[in-house]
């Protein structure tokens, strides 16, 4: 079954999503929903994935409020209704 | 929860402090014990910028006794924007001087401690021994992967805060067996894929969002009350008024606070966050840059040169080199075919940063004939076109 999602986008990467905020996206798992997502703003892709497909080690995928990494990555399954939230590491500070 | 200081018979409130602090002292959680508790800590606060300013600010007004900054910048008029610790006659004074002639207005009781040194794997363990609490308010990831491993192996906790441009992070980090920043982010970006806040600016009232929110969060780690941002990370975004919050959990495999850390000792943080040497990018090869009066002179000569401006569209508002085309960098990728690969082409942004990045790009997708103007548009300005304004 297809669940819509919405996902978040941070500042930093809505360059590479005609500055939406949030995009909304289907997909039974986060790898789905991520995969979709970049499918459709294919430029964001080389900011979230390395070129042999790993998630960049220094972007964090939350769904809802979990670190994917504690829930079983990007098989970790999505309901609808559910938000996805892209957070890279930001260091501004002065 | 336990606190960080213990007023100790030794502290003691004059009539001019307790009049002073009256508005903390009828507050049942503050109190006269709290404002001795405020009066026998000592905060380090990395940074007399965008967060060190609220940080500070608050801080001396509400009486925490010992007040260490560290920062060896000098107040630079793109300052004046957010760092409200600064004022407009400081510009080109050291920040420490400038921040501790505002603090001792507010309040001369703190007693304030400059280090007015680049924090350094040789200084760090050592400043930060002498502190209660460390206040994050740096600005690049070598710095801030120090600061988290300094705060773990002193056992000193870390109240970050991040920002960039309308977004801001918070968290109490290395507090008694809480996560650290490398359970969050074990590595950092390599250089150049995130911009800084020089690059990609901020807007002057987000880090006095973050800031007091760090404030506030020092305090009650002082005094001891409420709930600290420990286990979860506060995102802040102010075009939509939206605080979110996310968990935020202790890795076992972490490399500085985990079960079996593999770092017990500071690192070289450069190397680690991919830069070497003195500069922020590495340079490009020779042959890949072009100086501002090299261009001029190309195109005095008449030599049919294609200028690209990869900056954003508001930049080109402040400033623009003339009879330049506009493809902001991260449009860049799927613009390539209103470029030609065998023009010979300058690619201009900022500072040359950007530009650099889009000159690599450009080669790896078959231009032959690209350079980067070296310096950006603010060496045009300092070499060509001085009335060009700068930002």
């Amino acid at each position: 079954m297809v669940m819509a999602v919405t996902v978040h986008i941070p500042t930093a990467l809505r360059a590479y999503t005609d500055r939406r905020e949030s995009v909304e996206t289907e997909g039974g798992s986060v790898g789905e929903v991520l995969q979709q997502l970049t499918a459709a703003h294919p430029p964001l892709r080389p900011h979230l994935f390395t070129p042999d497909g790993r998630l960049r080690s220094f972007v964090n995928i939350y769904l809802n409020d979990e670190d994917i990494r504690y829930t079983g990555r990007e098989s970790t399954p999505v309901k609808p209704g559910d938000s996805l939230s892209i957070v890279p590491a930001v260091a501004g500070g002065r | 929860m336990a606190t960080l200081t213990e007023p100790t018979p030794a502290i003691e409130l004059s009539k001019d402090e307790i009049l002073r602090y009256s508005r903390h002292l009828i507050i049942p959680e503050v109190g006269v014990d709290g404002q001795k508790k405020l009066k026998a800590a000592r905060v380090l606060c990395i940074g007399a910028g965008g967060l060190g300013a609220p940080v500070g600010l608050y801080l001396a007004a509400a009486g925490v006794g010992t007040l260490g900054m560290v920062d060896f910048d000098t107040v630079d008029f793109t300052n004046l924007q957010r760092q409200v610790i600064h004022g407009t006659s400081d510009v080109g004074r050291p920040k420490l001087e400038s921040a501790q002639a505002t603090l001792s207005e507010i309040n001369p009781n703190v007693r304030l401690v400059p280090h007015p040194v680049r924090l350094s794997s040789e200084n760090a363990l050592e400043i930060f021994r002498d502190y209660d609490l460390v206040v994050d308010g740096t600005d690049n990831f070598p710095t801030r992967y120090l600061v988290n491993d300094a705060c773990v192996l002193t056992g000193v906790p870390n109240v970050y805060a991040s920002i960039f441009r309308f977004e801001g992070q918070a968290s109490v980090l290395a507090l008694s067996g809480g996560p650290c920043y490398r359970c969050w982010y074990p590595e950092p970006p390599p250089p150049g894929l995130v911009p800084s806040c020089a690059e990609g600016g901020v807007l002057g009232v987000l880090p006095g969002i973050m800031g007091t929110i760090q404030a506030m969060e020092a305090i009650k780690l002082i005094l001891g009350i409420g709930t600290p941002l420990k286990n979860r990370v506060l995102l802040f975004d102010a075009l939509q008024l939206r605080f979110r919050e996310l968990k935020l959990r202790q890795n076992p495999d972490c490399p500085v606070c985990g079960a079996h850390p593999t770092i017990r000792e500071l690192i070289d943080y450069q190397e680690f966050c991919g830069i070497r040497g003195e500069a922020a990018e590495p340079e490009p090869p020779a042959g890949d840059e072009v100086t501002p009066r090299e261009l001029q002179a190309w195109r005095q000569r008449g030599r049919p040169v294609f200028v690209l401006d990869v900056r954003e569209p508001h930049e080109v508002q402040i400033a623009a080199i003339p009879d330049t085309t506009l493809i902001p960098l991260g449009e860049l990728p799927r613009r390539l075919n209103e470029l030609q690969p065998d023009r010979e082409t300058v690619v201009y942004c900022r500072s040359g940063q950007r530009s650099a990045r889009a000159v690599r790009h450009l080669r790896q997708a078959g231009f032959t004939k690209v350079w980067n103007l070296k310096g950006g548009i603010l060496a045009w300005a300092d070499e060509v076109d001085p009335s060009l304004p700068r930002y």
